[in-house]
């Protein structure tokens, strides 16, 4: 069994970080009947034992004492990350898991990745380092950021420039957050870009996040509960957008149900790798599949279902109605339609009580109206995982690597150039120590770049197919 | 003489599992029709076969369960050991902890060289408890990393260390539309590498099997386990005990090189389809009647038109005339022509059966000697509750389509290099690729111009 470390940078990424734990706390409390450590836990918490303080050491087995998270809280102002110490979670953490500073990155991306991380390399290390060893198989980092301010944008990829050089063998996922085009944040779009470039070169796997995409999502779910239709039979705790039924029972916040959507998201990834099922799918397997060339580790991601009635008796066309809404453009957590885009590749995780049969009915009907690329055809990676997520009994989470990011590409790189053009706020990031003008054209070329491969592709979508001729041998 | 089963990855573990459930419970049944001496006889031949005897406990399997991420292993550890009438020892298997990553280059590249030792340890441990080693059998899928990747690397391993004996190879291929994307590449990879150091390939398909699931036994969910448990049925019928060709008492005692000897006369061919007749759920069997004509006449064109199971036949399919020497290139479509058939019957009133439907010449390539061409055992003690069962080994052009498939699609894909880095990063490289298309296309052509 494998572990893995989550790595949470910035405001958002803490409180995204936040409701993760929280989740997944609760998600393991209602497998775990008996309390015992067990291999499923130890993914991604640490058995200590504080009878003697907080530096006690580690329980491999038996009895669970004390869970600490597999984490590392990252912000330059403190107010997010004191306030989860001084919540329900302080107990999961320990101070030697945190990096903060008091005034912020003033949603300047060289402020976050020249200035702190430079002033704080050898303190990341060190933390990255002693939370390494505390594993037996460290396989991957995730790391939760957004794109668009200081933080979370700049020191969050100075990390995972970090994290390839220190931990090569090691997966780095991110989920990082776009900004919307309605975002307050100005600079937002420098910030983006210039945090493409890193992520462009040192992810393996990016699952690329819109905060409209996660506000439509909880709007559908408030209107289906207020329509008074089903709303009294739906279970709370099943809500894709809830903690509910949760025992550390945590105020809910303004973006507490669109961060649970992406929590959600992170506990469906890592759920065949935790838990046993009959057709595993681990996370070098999502690499290995999802990523034909190395620069397209986009993967488009949606969860399915949002919800669940509390009626036990679901038929089995509620199953297929999950798969049809997988590939919906208003389940996908980006505003992207990968329907009329062309598919690279595709992965279906699904959970619970499932089978092989209803897998392969569903793929042979949704095959015909998705176009996959000429020498992918047949792109469909699946996993089967016997342990359904909490209120549900059976899950779904679509991961695409589609073009149909491009969209979002383009955008962002017009809102840049916008600003770009008119040298707009451009002296706050060159009046850094070790910023120059070719920081941002090699930003804008490799994104222009990255574009200009979708583009490529989507040329072939439609076209006729000609398949190259076979080795001939000589009879 | 004995065998040892090395179960590799995820799927070799899981179908390891229930063949030797299988034996278990069918050496176990009274469904035997024969005598109490012909049963034991029977069951003591299999157990030598397959399992170890304890002094007090249950049989222990003849196994190794290799695979490089423990869930599965502890699974299949688990349910054997929790059925109470057999179980793995314990001592057999080893398993890393982070997988494969259904990359073929990390399994045959990184795992198999770190992890020889170890591994090849455990065989010779497992060959040592035998009397006398009668070869290897190996459980692996060709769509992931480790089942795949290792596995080739194991067979080679296998190879070096016991030269002199034989090596089956047992293939699950995967369904046609995807368990895995790179499942061509792996598959191109290993029946490339296996070619060169096994004796020979068995292949059982998933989407066959996933249709026998469905439309024989009426299986509404179909899982991994059910689609495992009609494998382990078919597999079953082959390995558990027969008589020899020549008749004569005893049951055989070197099924997998009698085996190798009736299938595999020529080292370019060596690729076997199984076919197994009747196949239908348990509930029914108690009012189901078969006659031995009827079975044989249904298997027998099922090896003509190249059919899966035993409905949705082309009845229309006929073998060329024979009288005029046909060349192999104007032999009718569909036509499934056989280098080697081996028939294996059993139950009730076997020894009456007239198998020469099989032996007709027009079955079978023109450049071998019919008579060497066509082998069959018949072995009265029924297995499985089927009161009579017929399984078709065949060495024929069944899997050249399925075969002709995959190498398509890999090529294809490797021809827009994608995913090329993700096996380059590990150590194949392009002009890997290249050689083992090659030796597929040879095999191809060959099967092709039969």
């Amino acid at each position: 069994m494998t572990q893995s470390v989550v790595v949470q940078v910035g405001q958002c990424g803490n409180q995204v970080g936040c409701r993760f734990w929280d989740l997944a706390l609760r998600e393991h409390a209602a497998v775990n009947k008996k309390g015992i450590y067990d291999e499923a836990l130890s993914s991604f918490f640490r058995n200590v034992d504080t009878r003697s303080g907080d530096n006690g050491p580690d329980i491999y087995k038996g009895k669970i004492c004390s869970l600490k998270a597999r984490a590392l809280l990252i912000d330059m102002e403190e107010g997010v990350v004191n306030e989860i110490l001084q919540g329900p979670l302080r107990d999961v953490f320990d101070s030697k898991q945190l990096i903060t500073d008091v005034s912020g990155s003033g949603n300047n991306w060289a402020v976050g990745h020249k200035i702190y991380g430079c002033q704080y390399r050898e303190n990341i290390v060190e933390k990255l380092r002693k939370t390494a060893e505390y594993c037996d198989c460290l396989q991957c980092f995730f790391i939760i950021h957004s794109m668009g301010g200081g933080t979370g944008s700049g020191l969050g990829t100075f990390v995972l420039n970090l994290l390839e050089e220190e931990f090569p063998e090691v997966y780095r996922f991110v989920t990082s957050v776009y900004p919307s085009g309605e975002d307050d944040v100005i600079t937002s779009p420098y910030n983006s870009v210039l945090a493409m470039k890193e992520l462009n070169e040192h992810a393996d796997c990016v699952l690329p996040i819109e905060n409209e995409s996660l506000f439509e999502i909880v709007n559908k779910i408030h209107q289906m509960i207020n329509s008074g239709k089903l709303g009294s039979t739906v279970k709370q705790s099943s809500l894709v957008t809830s903690s509910a039924g949760n025992a550390k029972t945590l105020p809910e916040k303004p973006f507490d149900a669109m961060n649970n959507i992406v929590a959600n998201l992170l506990l469906n990834l890592t759920s065949s790798a935790r838990f046993e099922g009959s057709l595993n799918m681990d996370l070098n397997e999502i690499s290995m599949n999802l990523v034909p060339f190395p620069r397209l580790h986009y993967l488009v991601s949606s969860l399915t279902p949002l919800y669940t009635l509390a009626d036990v008796n679901v038929p089995s066309r509620r199953l297929d109605q999950m798969f049809s809404d997988a590939f919906s453009r208003d389940h996908q957590l980006i505003q992207a339609d990968p329907k009329h885009s062309l598919y690279l590749a595709c992965a279906l995780l699904v959970r619970g009580n499932v089978q092989v049969s209803d897998l392969r009915r569903n793929i042979e009907r949704l095959k015909p109206s998705l176009h996959f690329v000429s020498w992918n055809q047949e792109g469909w990676k699946t996993g089967l995982c016997s342990v359904p997520p909490v209120g549900h009994s059976h899950s779904l989470l679509a991961l695409a690597n589609n073009t149909c990011v491009k969209p979002t590409f383009i955008e962002l790189k017009d809102r840049f150039m916008k600003l770009y053009k008119k040298k707009a706020h451009l002296h706050h990031y060159l009046q850094i120590d070790g910023m120059e003008q070719s920081c941002f054209s090699e930003a804008i070329a490799s994104l222009s770049d990255l574009i200009e491969e979708y583009n490529e592709l989507d040329a072939t979508k439609g076209g006729p197919r000609i398949d190259p001729s076979r080795l001939k041998i000589a009879v | 003489m004995s065998i040892v089963t090395v179960q590799l990855g995820q799927c070799g573990n899981q179908i390891g599992h229930e063949v030797f459930s299988a034996l278990c419970s069918d050496i176990r049944g009274t469904h035997g029709l024969c005598s109490k001496n012909e049963n034991q006889s029977y069951q003591d031949s299999c157990k030598e076969r397959f399992f170890c005897e304890e002094e007090s406990a249950v049989p222990v399997a003849r196994a190794v369960l290799v695979d490089m991420e423990p869930k599965v292993i502890s699974q299949a550890l688990s349910m054997a050991a929790s059925s109470g009438h057999w179980r793995y020892s314990s001592h057999s298997h080893f398993c890393q902890k982070q997988g494969s990553g259904n990359n073929w280059a990390n399994g045959y590249c990184v795992h198999g060289p770190r992890h020889k030792e170890a591994i090849m340890n455990l065989v010779q441990k497992e060959a040592e408890r035998c009397d006398r080693l009668g070869g290897f059998f190996t459980i692996m899928s060709m769509a992931g990393g480790t089942g795949s990747g290792l596995g080739a690397f194991v067979t080679q391993c296998l190879r070096d260390a016991f030269p002199t004996s034989f090596i089956l190879n047992h293939v699950i291929w995967p369904y046609g539309t995807g368990e895995v994307i790179v499942q061509n590449y792996n598959s191109v990879l290993t029946l490339s590498h296996l070619y060169h150091s096994s004796d020979a390939l068995l292949v059982h398909e998933n989407d066959v099997i996933h249709k026998i699931c469905a439309q024989l036994m009426n299986i509404k969910q179909i899982s991994f386990r059910d689609v495992n448990q009609v494998i382990a049925h078919q597999l079953g019928s082959v390995f558990q005990p027969t008589h020899p060709a020549g008749g004569g008492s005893g049951y055989s005692r070197n099924p997998l090189g009698d085996l190798m000897e009736t299938l595999v006369p020529h080292p370019e061919f060596r690729m076997l389809g199984l076919r197994n007749i009747p196949q239908m759920p348990e509930s029914s069997l108690p009012y189901s009647t078969f006659s031995w004509p009827g079975l044989l006449k249904h298997l027998r064109q099922m090896l003509i038109a190249n059919a899966q199971m035993e409905e949705g036949i082309d009845w229309q399919v006929r073998p060329p005339q024979p009288g005029s020497s046909i060349p192999s290139t104007n032999k009718p479509l569909h036509f499934n022509t056989s280098i080697a058939n081996l028939l294996i019957l059993r139950g009730k009133d076997v020894h009456s059966v007239d198998v020469g439907s099989f032996q007709d010449p027009s079955l079978y390539t023109s450049w071998l000697n019919p008579q060497d061409a066509f082998n069959a055992w018949k072995t009265p003690r029924a297995f499985n509750k089927y009161e009579k069962s017929a399984a078709l080994v065949s060495n024929s052009q069944f899997l050249l389509k399925p075969l002709d498939s995959i190498v398509g699609k890999a090529w294809n894909m490797f021809a827009s290099k994608a995913y090329l880095h993700q096996y380059t990063k590990f150590g194949i490289q392009e002009e890997d690729f290249l050689d083992c298309f090659t030796t597929l296309e040879q095999v191809i052509s060959s099967y092709t111009n039969l």
